[in-house]
């Protein structure tokens, strides 16, 4: 097919307007049936950002009726998807008006799916919020309101879908924005947040106010949710807040240079500025603000930039380098709000580690102040959390860190929790409050002066002490030892043949034994040239194919796991 | 890794100094995938740059120059070849590497290529199955690889809007839609395990156009195949069959000169072009504004079966 011209056009005065369209992003979330992914569709295809071949791929299938478009198929990606016909995960779309352009955060509005919500919001600028105008307001859009508002995203536009169900009624309308406008108060003071909500009449299947305006609805005279959205203020602009700047690398090529590479997180840099790096807490100027097209005079954030500095620091990945006028808080202990995520539910004392900014630090999760109920709002006391349960915790870090609190900073006030043992990613973390290191430590129970007990470094470590004797070829012994490392095991290895453990029979048994009295796990090596590997815990013993390297590592892991030298989880799960 | 001479200025002199300007959408996806890149660099052994020769490849690698200036890119290029990719596409290729000043490494299913594998003796799903994904699962796992970096976007295709940053694969590098690690903010979980490993698609937020325009902006060279020339065709009905393998051929069939360009590039028996007079890339993108079907509609794979890229991602496709 051959391109077409249209008259009057120039592509010289596009590109001009193009480059000044900014992005907004914003996330959507509804329940199954209250038609999220017929007003997506509706959107792509009143903007004209859908094609032919992808309407003709749809078109006679769904459950419309023969002839019509179900605007829903062209959104919902997966098989598993249009099997059970609901949206299971979070898909991104993307179009632009002549205004702006736009990212879609499409997420399921499935109870089971709220790590879905919190995903797709921790990136948006703005919420659309669905409600069944036919039933009212239901637990799932409070579920997205107290979701868009513990993640701070600032707007949230309340769309009241299928007024044509409902003969257009204005009154039915107003006790919906006046009943949801309530539960936003509830909301913005539980967890802090203020929201400012928008409420539109809609219909996603007829098209009324989503692009363009509704005849049907005389009564409204507002703008559609497209001219809303077309008009918000992208939040992306932090360019007031303090300055935050996690270092990502050092850029060393040469003896001549030596830059910090990163994102700026909030705020603005100049060359002469005053930094800190924390949590070493050293001062410097910045000299140069470093990028492929050459030297900024000024860089904000969101730009990832490289930084100079007037002189020689110690500095590495994690690091943050915040403004000297207002640094960051240095914290090795902080309260949380976490959303869990995983199957396998939240363990106090268990090792997790904590992804925040460009560092991994090893936590643990020390209690668990109280669970949230989304539908009451109520603060419930608990002992754990539940995939897509809300709590507030006490977390603890094995180093300290520099942060803020979310409310002020959606960047260094973020984490992710991943288990160290399954890598999966359980949780996101809002920090809501932290003090700093130096003032208070890290402890503050009472035996925070005593000896250091068995049960703490297994709480810690994730693990008890121990020996794991290894005999086999020596390349498959070191990635035993890398995989329990990358899993966080605390080992000393010992090669068993050395000159004075042949000498001395006793001294392995020595200090083996006082290496488990520690915690430790000994690793004793004897390296051979066979095809085969054998380990031997705690009296067991297993011998494995040595050409089979990954189905090797994992025997090991099961035999750690069957000892007890890994700590059994209590609760169902891995 | 050896790493040729690259061009990079101002490494100890100081370069001009530009005004910022304001923060367009594509200076905030730059800004984005340049964060990724050097994440993934800073947290992985031996990540890898999937290069496939294609406009959003070579926007990924302007990325990653910018990410590591004034710096070299800290990871080698890896191309899979088919043995079915254009002439100007391989010349271009070498030609890329050696300017960016990148180690370039290419794989090839040799003992599939050698039994004549091709897309008519068998399906086109076979034929994938065993030239590329056979082909970029072996080339991994021989270089010990834990991360690969790749150019697919999400406004592709259905299977591809719901693909994380970091698409996570298990050490069969298979991927699982319905277990994928959750992924807020810019945080990105790297951990894996001995054998699994992680793709990661630095454009994942960048549409069509935003490839196009940031070419048209960054001046970033492209295959000459993407320009409208006269090239010998065979014309089947609306889809134009450009004469690269013999094989293609029908009985009798004779090609035609046709001004033509290739809206994607991938292996010549499975890639159409469409007519088009666009000859620049601002032309290209008059044509994109004007053009009523999608990008991947002239691939013979995504349409082969119903839901057919996720199939293939299932198993180890990009």
């Amino acid at each position: 097919m051959a391109a077409t011209t249209v008259p009057g056009f120039s592509i010289q005065e596009f590109l001009v307007e193009e480059r000044e369209k900014d992005l907004l992003r914003f996330s959507t979330a509804g329940s199954v049936d209250d038609g999220k992914s017929t007003l997506i569709g509706r959107l792509l295809y009143d903007t004209q950002s859908v094609y032919e071949d992808q309407v003709r791929s749809i078109e006679g299938k769904g459950t419309t009726a023969p002839g019509q478009i179900d605007f829903a198929l062209l959104t919902d990606g997966l098989r598993a998807e249009r099997e059970q016909g609901i949206t299971i995960d979070v898909a991104y779309r993307y179009f632009s008006t002549a205004r702006r352009k736009f990212i879609i955060a499409d997420t399921p509005g499935h109870e089971q799916y709220t790590r879905n919500m919190a995903t797709g919001a921790s990136t948006a600028d703005a919420a659309v919020v669905l409600i069944d105008a036919s039933k009212g307001v239901l637990i799932q859009s409070r579920r997205h309101a107290y979701i868009a508002s513990l993640l701070r995203v600032q707007h949230v536009l309340v769309a009241v879908n299928k007024m044509d169900l409902i003969g257009y009624n204005e009154a039915a309308f107003r006790v919906i924005e006046r009943d949801f406008r309530l539960v936003l108060e509830q909301i913005a003071s539980d967890t802090g947040n203020p929201v400012e909500a928008t409420f539109v009449p809609v219909s996603a299947l007829a098209g009324d106010n989503i692009v363009h305006r509704s005849a049907s609805m005389p009564w409204y005279a507002g703008p559609s949710l497209l001219e809303l959205l077309e008009s918000l203020p992208s939040s992306h602009d932090t360019r007031t807040e303090p300055f935050r700047f996690p270092v990502q690398r050092v850029l060393r090529p040469d003896h001549t240079f030596r830059g910090f590479a990163g994102q700026i997180a909030s705020g603005t840099v100049r060359p002469g500025d005053s930094i800190t790096v924390l949590p070493s807490g050293r001062s410097a100027q910045v000299q140069r603000i470093v990028t492929w097209d050459g030297d900024l005079d000024e860089a904000r954030a969101p730009l990832s930039v490289t930084l100079v500095l007037n002189h020689e620091l110690d500095i590495s990945r994690g690091d943050l380098i915040v403004s000297s006028q207002s640094p960051a808080t240095v914290a090795k202990s902080a309260t949380a709000a976490l959303v869990w995520m995983d199957q396998r539910p939240l363990e106090l004392n268990r090792r997790y580690l904590v992804k925040h900014t460009s560092q991994t630090v090893p936590a643990f999760v020390s209690s668990l102040e109280h669970r949230t109920d989304i539908g009451t709002l109520r603060h419930e006391p608990a002992t754990t959390l539940e995939m897509n349960g809300i709590g507030v915790v006490k977390l603890h870090l094995l180093r300290p860190i520099a942060l803020d609190r979310y409310a002020e900073n959606r960047s260094t006030g973020a984490l992710i929790l991943i288990d160290a043992e399954s890598n999966r990613t359980v949780a996101a973390g809002m920090i809501t409050a932290a003090s700093s290191y130096a003032a208070t430590g890290d402890l503050t129970h009472a035996d925070a002066w005593g000896p250091v007990t068995a049960g703490e470094r297994e709480a810690r470590w994730g693990h008890r002490g121990g020996v794991l004797e290894l005999s086999g070829p020596v390349g498959l012994i070191d990635s035993i030892e890398r995989s329990l490392f990358t899993v966080g095991v605390v080992s000393a290895r010992i090669e068993a043949d050395a000159d004075a453990f042949v000498l001395h029979p006793r001294l392995l048994e020595i200090v083996t034994n006082l290496q488990t009295q520690s915690g430790l796990l000994s690793l004793v090596v004897h390296a051979s040239e066979s095809n085969t590997l054998t380990a031997r815990a705690e009296g067991r013993q297993i011998t494995v194919d040595a050409d089979e390297p990954i189905q090797a590592v994992s025997a090991v892991h099961q035999l750690l796991h069957s000892t007890g030298i890994f700590i059994p989880s209590e609760k169902a799960g891995l | 890794m050896p790493i040729a001479e690259s061009e990079t200025p101002g490494l100890s002199s100081q370069s001009r100094v530009v005004t910022p300007r304001s923060l367009s959408h594509l200076r905030l996806l730059e800004a984005e995938s340049i964060h990724i890149l050097r994440e993934v660099a800073s947290e992985f052994e031996r990540p890898v740059m999937l290069y496939s020769i294609g406009k959003d490849s070579s926007v990924m690698l302007r990325l990653a120059q910018k990410a590591f200036f004034p710096g070299p890119i800290p990871f080698p290029l890896l191309h899979i070849d088919t043995g079915f990719k254009f002439r100007e596409m391989i010349t271009f290729r070498d030609e890329m590497a050696r300017s960016v000043g990148a180690e370039l490494l290419v794989w090839r299913n040799e003992p599939a290529i050698a039994a004549g594998t091709n897309p008519i003796a068998l399906d086109t799903r076979r034929c994938c199955g065993l030239l590329k994904t056979q082909a970029l699962l072996d080339a991994l796992r021989h270089y010990n690889f834990d991360a690969a970096f790749g150019g697919a976007r999400r406004d592709e295709e259905k299977a591809r809007a719901k693909e994380r940053i970091y698409s996570f694969r298990d050490s069969a590098g298979q991927w699982d839609p319905k277990n994928q690690r959750p992924e807020l903010w810019n945080l990105y979980n790297a951990r894996i395990h001995p054998g699994e490993s992680i793709r990661v698609f630095p454009l994942s937020n960048w549409t069509e156009m935003d490839v196009w325009q940031y070419i048209h902006e960054e001046d970033i060279p492209v295959v000459d195949l993407y320009f409208a020339k006269e090239r010998p065709m065979y014309i089947r009905g609306d889809a134009l069959l450009p004469i690269e393998q013999n094989f293609v051929a029908r009985l009798g069939e004779k090609p035609q000169l046709v001004k033509s360009r290739l809206r994607s590039l991938g292996c010549s028996p499975c890639t159409g072009a469409i007519r088009s007079d666009a000859a620049t890339v601002a032309d290209i993108i008059a044509e994109l504004l004007s053009f009523r079907s999608s990008e991947r509609a002239n691939r013979v794979i995504d349409h082969d079966q119903e839901g057919s890229m996720e199939i293939k991602k299932r198993e180890g496709y990009f």
